[in-house]
């Protein structure tokens, strides 16, 4: 086989394992004992944890983005459109993606890191040894815990990249408080929101899945640790970009 | 108690298990001597079901462990305990927690003053006081570790504890600490063991029964007398480089 089919069907072979890794958490989830314990201690590092940087993002893209669109849309005299035109963004677009980002960088590398050193000092062996599944006791809860959080986070996205485009659309840019509002009431609606938090559940799930097989599956030493959190971190930055394009195409219809 | 017959493991070119067969009668420690990459770790996680054969079968008790899946393993892993070479201790737990976790598992209503108890008992076998509960892995040296990790092991009363290497990379004082517990924990609760190793003083040390792994076979079995007898190339060179010290 030629070098490059080699890699090809290597890294085929990896996903078709991380898929079925997938099934088997699933399978592990909706077996008893359940331990709502550890869920809540991966909410608190997942969720709360991750509060302050994705607030920081959520304040300045939103007061950026107040920036930008008042420049644009002054030009047409339309600056009351700011406020719609920057929440339509945030709900549907930027608030999923870059939370998600946020906590990859933050959560999954960190999972990565936590579940592949366990790896790779027999601790997995070690659980499992004792009768205990580790996909139970330490996947199934990040997987939970990240499909929850990230749909909450993003809603402090969207809130803080509000209120952030809200202070620099009426006391920076001098928008009319009124038509702020207005236009922002009459151009989103409640299925934009939705369709963000859709998008952050995915997300979720696949920073979850991703970060948990790079660690779970990592090998050699401090260096397959490294690497393997090297490669939770890219993988899951571009699956959240390919999950965004696709979960849009689709709710578009294709209609663009 | 434990029996393996004829195992065959491959991985890939690699065979790495070539028709072992042996037997660990009840309250025994058996030593599995072997240099590194003789397969003695693939061996051991056989016994456990971390591994399944190719060929051949592994039972430990009434289970026949290589053929088992899922939840009868699970079942099954709960009469023994492991204490890998590492420790494996986990680090973001207590010692306390740590000893703990096989008993929360096993019953999760069990009463907190109640697993105190037991892990204090288990921790006074491996001769640590309760002054270590609160500690992290991170503090206690290599050898308490070790000691933490037998304790663990022991925590839910198994018949049988397998050791991975128990003495790798410890000093001379600290080996012989590790000894004597491996000694008093068959001695004191009668436990079955079984020691992969490659440390030939402390093989003869603890041993009841040995054998010497080489090349995916092995090239010797029985008591360290009958072992030390042998006339295999291997074993009398594997040997030689600790009884020649002497």
């Amino acid at each position: 086989m030629m070098p490059g089919m080699r890699r090809l069907a290597a890294i085929l072979e990896d996903f078709g394992r991380m898929i079925f890794f997938g099934f088997e958490a699933f399978a592990w989830a909706v077996r008893p004992p359940f331990r709502p314990e550890l869920v809540l201690a991966q909410m608190a590092f997942i969720g709360a944890g991750s509060v302050f940087i994705v607030g920081v993002t959520g304040i300045f893209t939103g007061m950026v983005l107040a920036l930008q669109m008042n420049y644009a849309l002054r030009q047409f005299a339309a600056e009351g459109y700011v406020g719609g035109s920057v929440a339509f963004s945030l709900a549907r677009e930027l608030a999923p993606v870059l939370t998600a980002l946020m906590v990859t960088g933050r959560a999954g590398s960190a999972i990565a890191t936590e579940l592949g050193t366990m790896r790779v000092t027999e601790q997995l062996d070690a659980m499992e040894s004792m009768a205990v599944s580790p996909i139970q006791y330490l996947v199934v809860p990040r997987i939970v815990a990240a499909v929850t959080m990230v749909p909450l986070l993003t809603m402090v996205f969207d809130t803080l990249g509000y209120l952030g485009a809200w202070v620099m659309g009426i006391f920076v840019a001098g928008i009319p408080e009124g038509p702020f509002l207005e236009h922002t009431r009459g151009f989103l609606d409640p299925g934009d929101l939705l369709h963000g938090l859709l998008k952050a559940l995915l997300f979720g799930g696949v920073i979850a899945l991703i970060s948990t097989w790079r660690g779970y599956a990592a090998s050699g030493g401090a260096r397959g640790v490294g690497e393997g959190t090297t490669r939770a971190v890219v993988t899951s930055s571009i699956a959240i970009l390919v999950t965004d394009y696709a979960v849009t195409l689709v709710a578009l219809g294709g209609r663009g | 108690m434990i029996e393996a017959i004829d195992l065959w493991k491959s991985f890939g070119d690699n065979h790495v298990l070539r028709g072992v067969s042996l037997r660990v009668a009840p309250g025994t420690t058996y030593v599995v001597l072997g240099g590194s990459g003789s397969g003695k770790t693939v061996l051991l996680k056989h016994v456990i079901g971390l591994l399944k054969p190719d060929r051949g079968s592994v039972r430990v008790g009434d289970a026949e462990i290589s053929a088992l899946e899922g939840r009868a393993l699970t079942e099954a892993r709960r009469s023994f305990g492991m204490v890998f070479q590492g420790a494996a201790l986990f680090d973001s737990m207590t010692v306390l927690e740590n000893v703990a976790f096989p008993l929360r598992e096993k019953r999760r209503d069990v009463r907190l003053d109640e697993v105190r108890r037991r892990v204090v008992e288990k921790l006074a076998v491996v001769d640590l006081g309760e002054e270590v509960l609160d500690r992290y892995p991170a503090e206690l040296s290599g050898g308490m570790r070790k000691r933490v990790a037998l304790a663990r092991a022991l925590v839910s009363d198994p018949r049988v504890v397998l050791y991975d290497e128990p003495t790798t990379g410890l000093d001379p004082l600290t080996t012989d600490s590790v000894d004597q517990m491996i000694m008093a924990a068959k001695q004191r609760l009668g436990i079955t063991s079984m020691v992969i190793s490659h440390d030939v003083a402390s093989a003869f040390k603890v041993a009841d029964r040995l054998a010497v792994l080489y090349d995916g076979r092995l090239a010797a079995e029985g008591t360290p007398a009958q072992v030390r007898a042998s006339t295999d190339p291997f074993v009398q060179r594997f040997l030689s480089t600790w009884f020649a010290k002497q």
